[in-house]
């Protein structure tokens, strides 16, 4: 068996998403297994692991679970991040479509390490669907005891519900989660303090994404010598790669991390579409710096790799560009999308984010300045970096990569001569 | 202002939260369901109900997009206007919708059947061009596609 034929993400077996198919496949034996453990030791094994979380920030599960007060008088939280807003990002719901226990019995083991009392799946409001097959599997999980009061004959007792968000992209970024949660406008907050301190109503509180809870079912069950084994050593595990646009074969596709990014597009994704060229590839959701398509050569895809590119994993969401897209007038829907998006509470993403659409509307209709992108530039420069949330840093890179990375595209639209003067 | 069961229903989710105030959104949610919109008295009655300021209701509503404080169309048609759907003709997607329905983006049809949007990325990269009409995704959309779909809407 190579690396590319473990699937435990999508094994697509039939009907998995039914608890007896699922407990028929060994499903929830490592929920029993760890009830067995020490919660200490639960999560010393996840550390081994080196499972990082999958939400787009790539931070260390078991470090995260570890900044959680072992002693509290308060009630202790997790909310489980299913807002999946990230454009290029289809992966969440693949999970919860076809193997939602997965994600339940992930979130029971996560819960039992940290002590929590109460997790909520925060899911983006437009899933109707997959929130319904997620509500059915949770209530035949209460049904077989694995929630509940004293779960699986243990002494431990936790209960599970989900709740729907309502069309914030922001909503996804935790600390704004966790304010949507509480029937507040999903603001940022700013930290410190950080959750595991001051999170939902002020309790301790993890939150953790889809896929990063999906994958420690597998870690407690085969061990975390077995999983660091699976793709890169510091960044180990399947991935659900997203490969979208220009592509003969789109979809969701698991494979350990860092495959090779050309292996996505051409052996995976079936190459571009109607025989062109490529030109261009955001590897990990619209956030992540833009690639240009003949510099992809050897990138793989993991966190180090990306970066040494000049990009970033971000959520594994690739979108492919072949040689007649316009990338100005991507970068532009990109930039409205993040205008649109942001939640107005600081100045220089408020505004910054509305700057960097109108300049390049601008230089999409014609009527640009040459000193027009040294202008986004320096928007973009002042975006990064000074916000509460990341969510600035989002609207910023593709900018900055676009016009490092393209900046004759955005000279085409502009009249040097006409305007050099302006 | 809400019925029996989806008041039965409000109660048993309070339930869920320490706070009374964390069933905010769902209990939007169940007026919309109910009435199509989220009226100012709907608002005032959450607000009763949940024992927080009417200011704070109306706050929260008007924040995010899913809720609508006005009446719409029937059938509200997405359409997903993000990367990827662009990348495969969302574009003149949204023209043809626009053009058999005799509305622009952001309108509903006289007869209060159609409301048309351009949405955000809508986690269906994968199947794209797509939209959603009320809870329901279609994907891989072509335009006969669009045409049996609008047709079957009628
Ligand atoms: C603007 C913004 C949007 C985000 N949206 C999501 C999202 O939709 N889903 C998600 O899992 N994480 C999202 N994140 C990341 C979360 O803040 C958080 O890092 C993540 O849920 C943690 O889970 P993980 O450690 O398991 O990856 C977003 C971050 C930002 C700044
Ligand atoms: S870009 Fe249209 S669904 Fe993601």
């Amino acid at each position: 068996m190579t690396d590319t034929d473990i699937k435990y993400l999508l094994p697509g077996i039939p009907d998995l998403h039914k608890i007896n198919v699922y407990e028929k496949e060994g499903g929830y034996g490592a929920l029993k297994k760890a009830l067995g453990m020490k919660p200490d030791d639960v999560i010393e094994e996840v550390k081994k692991s080196n499972l990082r979380g999958r939400g787009g920030a790539c931070f260390p599960a078991g470090l995260k679970w570890s900044f959680m007060p072992k002693n509290s008088e308060k009630p202790k939280y997790l909310c489980v991040n299913a807002d999946e807003g990230e454009p290029g990002t289809f992966k969440d719901r693949e999970i919860i479509e076809h193997n939602p226990h997965a994600l339940i019995e992930g979130t029971l083991i996560a819960s039992y390490a940290m002590g929590v009392t109460t997790a909520y799946v925060y899911i983006r409001g437009e899933y109707v669907k997959w929130m319904k097959i997620l509500e059915a599997a949770i209530e035949e999980a209460y049904d077989k005891k694995y929630i509940g009061k004293n779960i699986a004959g243990s002494k431990y007792s936790v209960d599970m519900y989900v709740h729907r968000g309502a069309g914030a992209y922001i909503c996804g970024e935790e600390s704004s989660l966790m304010n949507s949660l509480e029937g507040e406008r999903g603001y940022p907050r700013v930290k410190p303090p950080f959750p595991a301190q001051y999170g939902l109503w002020g309790c301790p509180t993890t939150i953790n994404n889809v896929e990063t809870l999906a994958n420690v079912p597998v870690i407690i069950n085969n061990g975390a010598d077995w999983y660091i084994k699976i793709g890169v050593e510091k960044h180990p595990g399947t991935l659900l790669y997203g490969v979208s646009g220009h592509v003969n074969n789109p979809g969701v596709f698991e494979l350990p991390t860092g495959v090779l990014l050309t292996d996505l597009i051409y052996k995976y994704g079936g190459g571009v579409r109607s025989g062109k060229k490529l030109k261009a590839v955001i590897p990990g959701g619209s956030s992540t710096p833009i690639l240009r398509g003949d510099s992809i050569e050897g990138v793989r895809m993991d966190a180090d790799s990306l970066m040494e590119a000049g990009s970033s994993i971000g959520t594994g969401g690739v979108i492919v560009m072949d040689e007649d897209t316009d990338i100005p007038d991507i970068i532009e829907r990109i930039s409205r999308f993040y205008h649109h998006e942001s939640c107005g509470q600081c100045t220089p993403c408020r505004e910054g984010t509305g700057w960097m659409e109108k300049i390049i509307k601008r230089i999409n209709r014609g009527e640009g300045k040459l000193k027009d992108l040294d202008v986004l530039l320096d928007v973009a420069n002042n975006i990064e970096g000074n916000t509460i949330c990341a969510l600035g840093d989002a609207a910023a890179w593709p900018v900055q990569s676009a016009i490092k990375r393209f900046r004759d595209e955005f000279e085409a639209k502009i009249d040097v001569e006409k305007t050099a003067a302006a | 202002m809400l019925n029996e069961a989806r008041r039965e229903q409000l109660d048993k989710i309070i339930k869920r939260y320490p706070k009374k105030q964390a069933a905010l959104l769902p209990a939007l949610y169940l007026v919309q369901e109910q009435a199509g919109y989220i009226s100012k008295e709907a608002m005032q009655y959450i607000a009763d109900y949940l024992e927080i300021p009417y200011g704070h209701v109306l706050g929260v509503v008007t924040f995010y997009t899913m809720f609508y404080d006005k009446p719409i169309g029937r059938h509200h048609i997405q359409v997903c206007t993000n990367v990827s759907c662009r990348l495969l003709g969302s574009e003149p997607l949204v023209s043809h919708i626009g053009k058999q329905c005799s509305i622009k983006p952001g309108e509903t049809s006289e007869d209060g059947r159609f409301t048309l949007s351009e949405v955000e990325c809508l986690g269906s990269c994968g199947t794209a061009p797509m939209m959603q009409v009320n809870d329901d995704y279609h994907e891989n959309l072509t335009v006969e596609k669009v045409d049996a779909l609008l047709e079957s809407m009628k």
